[in-house]
């Protein structure tokens, strides 16, 4: 196993002040950008050909998932491994829920196996928080509800100052189905408090009440909302809402607020396309951008990875027997 | 309302400050009782004017007032025994001076044949040590289709008609429940929630806007209140909103007392001292319904008691167990307990300046008495030994140890409160003595 060389972050300082990862709303502007430094480190080791580091040797990880995810599972299993950490998926959907066992009841059945760090996705707002108050291990929010995706965030964050050299004073629009958006909330929360200058741009029905009282710009023109932004974010329109309950139909959107070339030469020249996935191709987003030269898509997924390794090694460390513990105890 | 034990004993309760707004009273004296029921009260009832035949409590400058009216109590008795008995929730009620539960039919079955009033009522007498009485429903099975025997239910023992925590969503069917009513001049308690509407689970605004959850937008209880009062002026039945929770509907029952309608309506303990912003990360105890609001609702909630646009306080006491409120906040049920901190809690109002002690006593007392046609609800010669003695000052911190309720959804937990209730008397009967 290779230690990456010139690695600028101290491996045993703590970065996150917190146990768990449940929000951004909970953490602080230097634990982000440090957050985001020692992802940086990451990206580098998952160019490499041994990819493989030890941090997590002899730590339980456990990807307990109630909702179906292949992307965000995936790159929290992946990155588990890459740091030596013994990785279990747990798709509740199929296994116990269905006979009637509770969120809590599931987790603590868990948390007796010792997990060090339990990743949940749920369907349920404010459901990391709930187990987190439960369980002893560090808990890693992968989706709650329409609450936070934090990690999302912070990829997404990662994404954009690689390209652009910061997060401060960058015109951000995030378009789309923001109502019922965890990744719109994350975004925002992160990107303002990043001093990033936010705009949402959405169909009424599409935007959550008070959303402007977030300290955000509301545009229900997506002509009016793009124009001069560093970066065009689209959020994924679920189909249950496209058929007559919050937008008439596909098509309609599409003409609307869907993502074409003609509405993103009103941002910046080279204004970086992003989204969370998966696609609807059509319906936001224009095939020929999301496969085009602006699109960062895949970039995403990319910082994916190595964000979900910042996290898992920065609580790890605040973990019993973790590097900031052992310092603090010495 | 029956109540088993009568105390016949002459007793005399003297050194008190008196507060008794039915009958304009609030001055230091005394009550003598005799048989369950008031014989005199006032400056001349002393110790030594009482001396020859009554036992005398010195009750040391304390406030004595009538015992509280709670016009909103849910129980799971019948069928969620598991959550509050009719026992479990008089003793919280006693120790809560609420000398008088009003229950709501949303048990299982479904309080809404006369065998089932007279099932509760029987309950009562062999098992609680406040008086209860229940409400009925409007319609069958709380489900908003067929009107229940309203005329016997009435003859059973029923005070009012409710359908719970459900509203009667259909104008067609509410229209002919208020005409029925009014026939027999039955109170007609709606909860004032547009269901189609009301689809969140908390208020509507930024504050649900942070925590990813669907919200309810005031207009949901607006509108429903305007409809209803409409159909109030059509019919000219006595109506009742049971819990308002926001600005806008004050100024809908201003408009409407104004007209001179039969109206009134009620606030929760809840509503008028907590806000939205108290659920926090996700705490399910504040999961209400209607749904606490905002501060500046609070507020304006807070004057409309004072001003006498909303009528009478309750506690909405809803008992749920750790298995329905340990969930993520969409998923789990609505409700608080409160008959033990109701007025402990309101006592913060007083303490606050917001409300005068007459006024309090008047809106958990006199005023629900009086609108369901109860004699208790004063200290008036010949009524009913009805009554509390109480510390204003005294605070008390809220543990779920203390509490009586065998559900211990309380919102005030690990609250300090002041306003200690020290003895209960209900029909002349000690039901409750602080000791400690």
């Amino acid at each position: 196993m290779t230690d990456i060389k010139n690695n600028t972050t101290n491996t045993s300082r703590q970065i996150l002040s917190g146990r768990h990862l449940l929000a951004i709303e909970d953490i602080s502007i230097p634990e982000i950008t440090a957050l985001l430094d020692l992802a940086e480190t990451y990206v580098e080791l998952n160019r490499q050909v041994e990819k493989k580091q030890s941090i997590l040797r002899g730590r339980t990880h456990i990807n307990l998932f109630f909702e179906a995810s292949t992307r965000t599972q995936s790159s929290f299993e992946l990155a588990g491994k890459r740091l030596s950490a013994d990785v279990m998926n747990m798709s509740v959907k199929s296994s116990s829920v269905s006979k009637g066992e509770t969120l809590l009841d599931t987790a603590m059945t868990l948390n007796a196996m010792h997990p060090d760090i339990l990743v949940v996705r749920h369907h349920a707002s404010g459901a990391a928080e709930l187990l987190a108050q439960k369980v002893s291990g560090a808990v890693i929010n992968a989706g709650d509800g329409q609450h936070e995706h934090p990690t999302q965030a912070l990829l997404d964050a990662l994404t954009i100052r690689r390209k652009l050299k910061k997060l401060e004073g960058l015109v951000i629009a995030i378009c789309g189905d923001i109502k019922h958006s965890r990744v719109a909330r994350s975004n925002i929360n992160l990107l303002l408090k990043m001093g990033a200058e936010v705009r949402l741009i959405a169909p009424l029905t599409l935007l959550p009440a008070d959303v402007e009282r977030l300290g955000v710009q509301v545009f229900t023109s997506m002509e009016e909302g793009v124009r001069g932004a560093d970066v065009v974010m689209m959020l994924r329109l679920q189909l249950e809402r496209m058929d007559g309950a919050y937008v008439p139909s596909a098509r309609e959107f599409y003409h609307f607020y869907g993502l074409t070339q003609k509405k993103l030469e009103l941002a910046k020249e080279d204004a970086m396309v992003m989204h969370p996935g998966p696609m609807n191709r059509g319906v936001e987003i224009d095939s020929t951008i999301a496969d085009g030269m602006q699109s960062y898509i895949q970039k995403q997924v990319e910082m994916g990875v190595a964000v979900r390794m910042a996290v898992l090694d920065a609580l790890a460390r605040n973990l019993p027997g973790g590097n900031a513990n052992n310092e603090a105890n010495s | 309302m029956v109540i088993a034990n009568r105390d016949k004993t002459r007793r005399a309760y003297v050194n008190a400050q008196l507060v008794d707004p039915a009958s304009g009273l609030n001055e230091k004296g005394g009550v003598l009782i005799e048989d369950g029921r008031i014989v005199s009260i006032g400056k001349a009832v002393t110790a030594r004017t009482s001396s020859s035949a009554a036992t005398i409590t010195d009750c040391k400058g304390r406030t004595l007032f009538p015992g509280l009216v709670d016009m909103c109590v849910y129980t799971g008795e019948p069928g969620t025994e598991y959550r509050e008995t009719l026992a479990s929730a008089s003793k919280a009620a006693a120790a809560g001076g609420v000398t008088t539960m009003i229950v709501m039919p949303s048990t299982d079955p479904v309080i809404d044949d006369a065998a089932i009033v007279d099932f509760i009522l029987r309950r009562a007498r062999d098992t609680a040590s406040v008086r209860v009485a229940p409400m009925a429903a409007i319609t069958k099975g709380l489900k908003g289709k067929a009107m229940t025997e309203f005329g016997l239910l009435q003859e059973a023992g029923a005070v009012a008609v409710t359908d719970g925590l459900k509203g009667v969503e259909n104008a067609a069917i509410l229209r002919r429940a208020m005409s029925y009513a009014n026939t027999f001049g039955l109170l007609l308690v709606q909860h004032v929630e547009d269901a189609s509407l009301a689809v969140g689970v908390m208020n509507e605004g930024e504050t649900a806007t942070r925590l990813g959850l669907p919200g309810i937008p005031c207009q949901a209880e607006t509108i429903m209140l305007e409809r209803d009062l409409r159909l109030v002026e059509l019919t000219g039945a006595r109506y009742h909103a049971s819990q308002i929770s926001c600005r806008d509907s004050l100024e809908v029952m201003r408009h409407a007392k104004d007209k001179g309608l039969p109206v009134s309506c009620g606030v929760s303990i809840n509503h008028l001292t907590l806000n939205h912003n108290d659920i926090g990360a996700y705490r399910t105890f504040f999961k209400l319904s209607p749904p606490l609001r905002s501060e500046e609702d609070r507020q304006a909630l807070v004057e409309g008691v004072a001003d006498g646009t909303i009528d009478i306080i309750v506690s909405g006491h809803n008992p749920q167990s750790a298995d329905t409120k340990r969930l993520p906040f969409a998923e789990a049920a609505s409700g608080a307990i409160g008959l033990e901190t109701m007025f402990a809690a309101a006592m913060g109002l007083v303490q606050g300046g917001d409300l005068s002690i007459s006024r309090l006593v008047e809106a958990l007392s006199a005023t629900p008495a009086k609108l369901l046609g109860l004699e208790s609800g004063t200290l008036a010669p010949g009524r009913p030994a009805d009554f509390v003695i109480a510390d204003l000052e005294k605070p008390w911190l809220v543990e779920d140890t203390r509490l009586h309720s065998l559900s211990k959804n309380s919102p005030f937990e690990h609250r300090s409160l002041e306003g200690q209730i020290m003895q209960t008397i209900v029909a002349g009967r000690q039901v409750y003595a602080y000791n400690q």
